[in-house]
């Protein structure tokens, strides 16, 4: 990335959920920063905070979820001025927020799309009321963002129902209808899970062409890192409530640090190899519900160091782009080597 | 791993047609599709959403009526109307696993009657004690603690529960398994712990292996031979890496350009390819199946077999 403008900081972001008087640390002290016009994609498995996290961006926590500690600041508005996400409470200033500065797509679009409405008018209700435009033009412009997204012949399907399109269209208008909403940051959570692998592969396509033509910047979050290798100028990888490596994506594929990040990849079936035993992540993640001591990663890395169960590690930088939280980054640590599959793909082996 | 040198046939699937509906609603799910599994071996079935590769699963454990072909297991014709000890057999050695360990498992039944139901139907002679000794063993053969049988499904973890889904497959001592995508609904981490498992009781009981998938990356790995169904026709069938490799459908290749790999300068240079039904004229010549590559079948019209069989030359 030349350009390098932060859009959204987040530091020291702590969550927090109250479950019947037990308390859930989902995420455990978040430092990010995202830059204007670029492709993030947040990687962990189920549980690890990434679409908690990104919720905080939009004030949709559930009632019983708060932000403890930490701030976190957005710098998109059009007057320039920074606005601190963290400290909004009512939900008329996040409604300003919502759709203009920041929007949402969901992993099923048909949950997201009102079955009883034409899709022409879902859109046109987002163009209505953060563009300012009013019937013809709202219509044409409603139209135009059908076409944009791929839809043929959008003035007859601007007339259907949600039901009249496949799982893919349906995705795309779920797309036409955030773009509606001119947001500067996107944040798709598992786009493309619930679609068939060619689908997946063309919506992201789709993807990475609003994001030039509508100058978005945009934050994929998904389990799965094969899917993301396409898209993503720098990949974040959560476990635990936190990012325990965040990298470019060549940075990430080709050079890892993590352990978990070196679990990951090589557990992937892409890269297995046929009659031999995939690579096994022994154990579950950690209880959140309980104080987690040192590295949260460490009871299911078989490479543990002393260290890892009793400090928590901080950020070890590998480039002034890529860091990591592991103690095998420290100077003093032991020399580990990543696994055979981490040098097959930086040799492109595969 | 199945030996190919000798091939003991033990599912044989001739010219099946399923359909759903009747009168003017009627809707051909599978036309004609014809296909072998070999004893001992994983038998992939790949094609996106609707291709009919469930409907296809559903029909050989005899779920869903058949409206056309045969389905032959062990030598006898398993669909229609059979025998009452036929059907009983073919319960107890034909079993499946499903897509969703959420939605497969009674939450209102503890893991041990779970596990062991599928025994009061095909061992009436074990009493309720040896029933529940059976599921404790069953339970630890897929990693799981025995005394996880008191227990009720919501207290496990996607992964566990798929395990219990695998236990309750395997408690009746089947020959031949029908995983329906067993692990696309699981995170990273435990889909290889689940891939293992299923390998492990391969080796260890010699069980028969259809695993059904959207995903070829994941089949390339499993399966020793894979068969690409699309719309309800089957187009192509190979060995596992011979498929990936030598692909001639068109679907096929498309399916495979389409496949995510962790490599970042690989993937931002590649290129999908789509696939259009209408691209095959089949007015004239109606498609045919067949063998193009030694043990590479693909569904062709004769001017399309001789285009694509210069693929690799």
């Amino acid at each position: 990335m030349e350009n390098k403008d932060v859009i959204l900081r987040a530091q020291n972001v702590n969550v927090k959920f109250d479950l019947r008087g037990k308390m859930l640390h989902a995420i455990r002290g978040i430092d990010l920063e995202i830059y204007k016009g670029e492709v993030l994609a947040i990687v962990g498995e189920s549980g690890s905070g990434k679409s908690v996290f990104t919720k905080t961006f939009m004030g949709l926590l559930d009632a019983n979820g708060k932000i403890t500690d930490g701030t976190i600041d957005y710098f998109g508005k059009d007057d320039g001025t920074p606005l601190r996400l963290s400290d909004l409470k009512k939900e008329k200033d996040w409604l300003k927020v919502r759709g203009h500065e920041v929007a949402m797509i969901m992993q099923d679009p048909m949950t997201s799309l009102n079955p009883l409405k034409t899709v022409g008018d879902q859109i046109y209700e987002a163009v209505v009321l953060h563009q300012g435009l009013r019937g013809k033009e709202a219509k044409a412009k409603a139209v135009e963002y059908l076409r944009d997204v791929g839809i043929q012949e959008p003035e007859r399907r601007y007339k259907q129902y949600p039901h009249e399109f496949s799982g893919g269209m349906r995705q795309r208008v779920v797309i036409a209808i955030a773009l509606a909403c001119s947001p500067k940051i996107l944040i798709c959570d598992e786009p493309t899970t619930a679609l068939d692998v060619t689908i997946q592969a063309q919506i992201l396509n789709l993807l990475k062409e609003m994001r030039v033509k509508y100058n978005l910047t945009i934050v994929l979050i998904t389990h799965d890192l094969g899917v993301v290798a396409n898209v993503a100028d720098r990949v974040a990888v959560m476990y635990a409530g936190d990012i325990v490596e965040i990298g470019t994506a060549e940075e990430v594929y080709y050079d890892p640090r993590h352990p978990y990040t070196w679990a990951l990849l090589s557990s992937m079936p892409q890269v297995g190899v046929k009659g031999e035993d995939l690579f096994n992540i022994h154990g579950t993640p950690p209880n959140l519900f309980q104080p987690i001591q040192g590295d949260a990663f460490a009871p299911r890395n078989p490479n543990a160091l002393k260290i890892d169960f009793v400090k928590r590690p901080p950020y070890f930088e590998a480039s002034p782009t890529h860091k990591a939280k592991t103690w095998l980054m420290d100077p003093r640590a032991p020399k580990v080597d990543p696994p055979a599959v981490v040098e097959k793909l930086r040799k492109g082996g595969l | 791993m199945a030996d190919t040198t000798q091939k003991e046939v033990l599912l044989d699937v001739k010219n099946l047609e399923i359909t759903y509906g009747s009168g003017k609603k009627k809707y051909t799910a599978v036309k004609n599709a014809s296909f072998q599994i070999y004893k001992g071996e994983t038998f992939g079935l790949v094609g996106e959403s609707g291709s009919g590769k469930t409907t296809i699963g559903r029909a050989i454990m005899r779920i869903l009526p058949t409206s056309g072909g045969e389905i032959i297991y062990k030598g006898e014709k398993i669909n229609g109307k059979i025998s009452k000890t036929l059907d009983k057999k073919v319960v107890q050695e034909i079993q499946m696993i499903f897509q969703d360990p959420q939605a497969s498992l009674n939450e209102r039944a503890k893991v041990s009657y779970i596990v062991s139901e599928g025994l009061m139907n095909v061992r009436k002679d074990l009493s309720a004690a040896q029933r529940e000794e059976k599921a404790r063993q069953a339970l630890l053969d897929v990693g799981l603690l025995p005394e996880f049988a008191s227990r009720f499904p919501h207290e496990f973890s996607g992964g566990q529960r798929q395990r219990i889904g695998i236990a309750r497959a395997l408690i009746v001592e089947p020959e031949f398994i029908i995983a329906d995508e067993p692990i696309s609904a699981l995170d990273m981490s435990i889909r290889a712990q689940v891939l293992n498992l299923l390998r492990k009781l391969q080796k260890e009981r010699g069980i028969t292996y259809m695993f059904i998938a959207h995903d070829l990356s994941v089949m390339q790995y499993i399966s020793d031979r894979i068969a690409v169904i699309h719309k309800g026709d089957i187009v192509e069938l190979a060995a596992a890496d011979e498929l990936i490799e030598h692909a001639m459908h068109p679907y096929t290749r498309s399916l495979i350009s389409a496949i995510p790999m962790p490599d970042p300068i690989r993937e931002r240079g590649k290129k999908l390819l789509t696939y259009d039904p209408n691209m095959h004229d089949y007015s004239v010549e109606k498609p045919q199946w067949r063998e193009l590559r030694p043990e590479h079948y693909v569904l062709c019209s004769e001017s399309e077999a001789a285009a694509w069989s210069k693929l690799y030359e």
